[in-house]
């Protein structure tokens, strides 16, 4: 441990904060709360002074690695930089201290927002609605599945609980559909990297409730066949289901509506801006095609034009009830819909522009030292693989751990699952040339170690507070706590 | 373009590179038929200056708590937050790295979280804790899952007495799983426990009890753990880790599996999210816990370090075979609450609760002394209590609205039944003055003084 944990230096008897002094008549707790309601046992927590806690985790924050510190090609994750604006927007008191469950007349601002945003989406994907409750990108997902099985209840077709999900597929979309109670059925690739279309009309039918489908997919290539697919898919009784994550490579040039997606989420958190949070909050809004609204979850938050007020609308018979407490993470919202307003239609289609343009480019730099198991351009995030060796090839999990050593975040490892070593890099539009020609060097040097000095990449990081962490032990003894000895 | 770095020089090099003559050779995959063939009707962009005065704009619309008081909780409270938790969520460091996947360089978060998942174990007595779900609801509904993974039962048992809104999100989680929803009966302000008989039978995976319940009362966790254990089931509790501080830890009590929201631990009110759902359980269930959990390890020189782990359970690894979808979680919260539990300290954390105690309870006494109020439930409470009305309540909150108060929550609302019955929060922000006020404008003997 680089640092003490906070537990080990806790003195006890120390505090970081007071409270005012009580001023009401006390009523003795202990008398009043019966005696087996009562805590005996005082928690293990912390006993520090203010100052105490703040070094402890400004300390704990330089362990880490974020955007502002560098360069962050997470494939999938869309790492953008994250505007300062942001965090101010979502501070602002009249959107950090509003209750819930104020009256209406009092937080028309967040409502209007809110619609606003749901407008703004639904434009940006091509779609009729949105809902801003889920809370993340496989939040949205379950929303979604679940919304296309109302959908089929609906129409009298209990039946289709079977989702199609191509092999690429991020480990969310199956286990989204377990969760919504429907069973998976795999499609391979094809030696392009799209949905065999073969594989695909050989499975669809009166059972399939929804194909589940990322585009561009997650080897970064558009599923150029998409419209066929939909016909497929639609002509059996089936729905389309749009993973959003990688939206960042087609806003203002193509919309998951006009493919024939039914149902899409997008995640804020990647697409919009708002940062991730070193794990989260984040936002899964989901859009639907008119068809499905009626089924979108309760309360829905809509104009009223008579009224010209913002207002809550829970008489929805046939919604699919509610995903989560409250309506969404709102924070993240107000950040999200201040990125869309400082873009604009213009700003978000030049950031897709920029983001294929830095992916493409990197790639062609990298491919003279990597290998690209699908050849050809790219959307906004790519796949390469290490070269091969003499000594038979280096691992994936060592080029990324060398990296940390030249100061830059890995690119996502071993996902997609159908290539094998896959490097999955995304730049992402707000990097400069600079910084990609010098992470470009930087893969190119590893290459070269991986040849001359395998051993610097197989010990690697050598540059990190830690090196490299046993995760097998880890699993094997858990130690998931601390504990006084 | 804000947030662009490209020259035009640049642009022009990365393309002969590339070996393009055009930006649009790059987008040439995309069928023409379905290209989109306008703009996209969206703003047309503003500076800084302009979308901070557009949003700040927004922002004014709204009336926030320190415009008014509020003595509303009913799943979101309003708490003092120290300015330190603030300050230090700001560190960029920590709100812009993603999910720690590189431990050397994510040593920040593990370790916090590590040192989260430990305060939320000794909060509630329990063995092992995940490093956060989307938020009370949802982290309750998983919780049922894992009951019925668990014991392979197909049936829930749920207080009514737990928060309405999760009960509706157990529902939406539920149905498709097939698994019945069996709704237990209040009686007194409590969970019906006479009436748990014929109902908490050998096919009941877990009964959820809330405590403090829905209306602000303490629930005698151990006598349903005691009852469903001895037919093979769990018992979840749903808690406020706030109240932690004074009231006995679930884990004492017998609870299987604790869940519950967060906000409490010095999250802002925002509207109702982003918050923390906390999710811990004993020991023997911990293969079964849904999201990220941080272990510690050693690296490769046997220095102590922190990983995600136990990830077998998770969709990245078991697919459509995980117990949950969940990958990002809120893991910015579970630092402030980590944060915000270290400024405090077990006394820090009593004390507010005592406070949250003695101010409700004065309040309590205060109203229930105006003629038409009274008090219907003798159950212990926490932090909330439901008065009945002679007046309609809808009449009670708009009087003291213009006064500048956000009076309790109709119960109507939820519990059709109970018509005239309003839920009263009271924490430790409101002093004497301010539930002063409130008494009497709810009296009718003053107007207060109009915040607004
Ligand atoms: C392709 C894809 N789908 C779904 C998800 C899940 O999103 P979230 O983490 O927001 O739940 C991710 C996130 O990594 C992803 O990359």
């Amino acid at each position: 441990m680089v640092e003490k944990l906070i537990f080990e230096k806790s003195v006890s008897g120390r505090r970081g904060h007071y409270l005012p002094p009580l001023d009401v008549p006390a009523c003795s707790v202990q008398e009043a709360i019966p005696a087996k309601l009562r805590r005996k046992k005082t928690p293990v927590l912390p006993q520090l002074t203010e100052v105490e806690v703040v070094r402890h985790y400004t300390r704990l924050s330089s362990l880490n690695y974020g955007v502002d510190t560098g360069f962050y090609p997470l494939g999938s994750c869309t790492m953008k930089y994250n505007p300062k604006i942001n965090e101010d927007v979502a501070n602002l008191a009249g959107f950090s201290q509003i209750h819930p469950d104020q009256p209406a007349e009092s937080v028309q601002g967040a409502l209007e927002l809110m619609v606003k945003l749901q407008q703004y989406l639904a434009e940006i994907a091509g779609m009729d609605a949105f809902t801003l409750q889920p809370a993340a990108g496989a939040h949205g997902e379950l929303t979604g599945l679940l919304l296309i099985r109302a959908y089929h209840a609906a129409q009298g077709e209990q039946q289709r609980d079977k989702v199609l999900i191509p092999d690429s597929a991020h480990g969310t979309n199956p286990a989204t559909a377990s969760l919504a109670g429907c069973q998976i059925i795999q499609i391979p690739s094809n030696g392009q990297g799209e949905v065999d279309l073969v594989a695909l009309k050989r499975v669809v039918g009166k059972d399939t409730a929804a194909l589940m489908l990322t585009n561009p997919n997650t080897l970064g290539l558009f599923e150029t066949q998409i419209a066929e697919i939909a016909a497929i898919v639609h002509e059996a009784g089936g729905l389309l289901y749009y993973d959003g994550a990688n939206m960042n490579a087609i806003m203002g040039y193509a919309r998951p509506g006009d493919m024939g997606f039914d149902v899409v989420h997008f995640n804020l958190h990647k697409t919009f801006s708002t940062p991730h949070g070193g794990g989260g909050p984040g936002s899964g809004p989901v859009g639907v095609k008119r068809k499905l609204e009626p089924f979108l979850p309760k309360p829905v938050i809509i104009y009223d034009r008579q009224k010209q007020r913002y207002r809550f609308d829970g008489e929805r018979p046939q919604s699919i009830g509610r995903v989560k407490a409250f309506y969404g993470n709102f924070g993240v919202l107000v950040k999200a819909f201040t990125y869309i307003l400082m873009l604009g239609g213009k700003g978000l289609k030049e950031a897709s522009e920029k983001a294929v343009l830095n992916a493409n480019y990197l790639l062609k730099l990298l491919s003279q030292d990597y290998e690209q198991p699908f050849a050809g351009l790219c959307k906004h995030e790519f796949i390469v693989t290490p070269p091969k060796t003499k000594e038979g090839g280096i691992r994936t999990l060592d080029v990324a751990k060398r990296l940390l050593d030249y100061g830059f975040h890995p690119p996502t490892v071993y996902f997609p699952l159908i290539v094998a070593e896959a490097l999955m890099i995304e730049p992402t539009e707000t990097e400069n040339k600079s910084t990609l020609d010098a992470f470009a060097a930087v893969m190119a040097r590893i290459a070269q170690e991986a040849e001359e000095n395998p051993e610097i990449l197989h010990q690697a990081p050598h540059q990190t507070p830690l090196s490299r962490l046993d995760e097998t032990q880890a699993a094997r003894r858990p130690v998931l706590r601390w504990k006084a000895d | 373009m804000p947030f662009l770095p490209h020259t035009r020089a640049e642009e022009e090099t990365m393309l002969k590179t590339i070996g393009v003559s055009s930006v649009d050779e790059l987008f040439g995959d995309i069928p023409r038929e379905l290209c989109l063939d306008r703009p996209l009707q969206l703003p047309l962009g503003l500076s800084e200056k302009e979308a901070w005065e557009e949003v700040e704009r927004l922002a004014q619309k709204n009336k926030h708590t320190g415009q008014y008081l509020c003595f509303r909780g009913a799943g979101a409270y309003e708490h003092y937050q120290p300015k330190a938790v603030k300050h230090l969520l700001a560190r960029s460091e920590f709100y812009t790295a993603y999910t720690p996947y590189q431990p050397e360089i994510s040593q920040g978060t593990l370790q916090a979280i590590f040192e989260y998942q430990t305060s939320i174990c000794e909060l509630t007595g329990m063995g092992v804790a995940n490093a956060s779900h989307y938020d009370g609801a949802t982290a309750l509904a998983e919780a049922a899952l894992m009951a019925v993974e668990a014991t392979g039962r197909s049936k829930i048992a749920v207080s009514s007495l737990v928060h309405p809104e999760y009960r509706e999100t157990l529902k939406t989680y539920l149905f498709r799983r097939g698994v019945e929803i069996i709704e237990l009966p209040y009686q007194e302000g409590l969970t019906a426990v006479d009436e748990l008989a014929g109902v908490l039978t050998n096919d009941v995976a877990a009964v959820i009890i809330q405590s403090p319940n829905f209306w602000g009362s303490i629930e005698d966790l151990a006598q349903f753990a005691e009852l469903i254990h001895q037919q093979g089931g769990l018992l979840i509790a749903c808690c406020d880790p706030l109240a932690l501080g004074v009231l006995a830890s679930p884990g004492e009590l017998g609870a299987d599996i604790a869940v519950g929201e967060g906000q409490s631990l010095g999250l802002p009110l925002s509207f109702g999210g982003p918050y923390l759902g906390f999710m811990a359980c004993q020991e023997k269930y911990v293969r079964r816990l849904p999201g990220r959990i941080v272990g510690k390890t050693v690296d490769r020189l046997g220095r102590e370090g922190f990983v995600l782990t136990l990830q077998a359970r998770e969709q990245h690894i078991r697919r459509e075979k995980a117990g949950s979808n969940i990958c990002s979680n809120q893991s910015l919260c579970a630092l402030a609450a980590a944060i915000y539990l270290a400024l405090l300290g077990p006394q820090g954390l009593e004390e507010v609760g005592r406070q949250c105690w003695q101010k409700s309870h004065y309040a309590k006494e205060l109203l229930a002394e105006l003629p038409g109020v009274s008090l219907p439930f003798a159950a212990p409470f926490f932090q909330e209590f439901v008065v009945q009305t002679a007046e309609a309540p809808a009449l009670i909150n708009q009087r003291l609205w213009e006064a500048g108060i956000l009076g309790g929550l109709d119960l109507g609302r939820y519990y059709p039944e109970l018509e005239n019955y309003l839920l009263l929060c009271v924490t430790e922000m409101r002093t004497k003055e301010e539930i002063e006020q409130l008494v009497e404008v709810w009296g009718g003997v003053s107007g207060g003084k109009t915040h607004f």
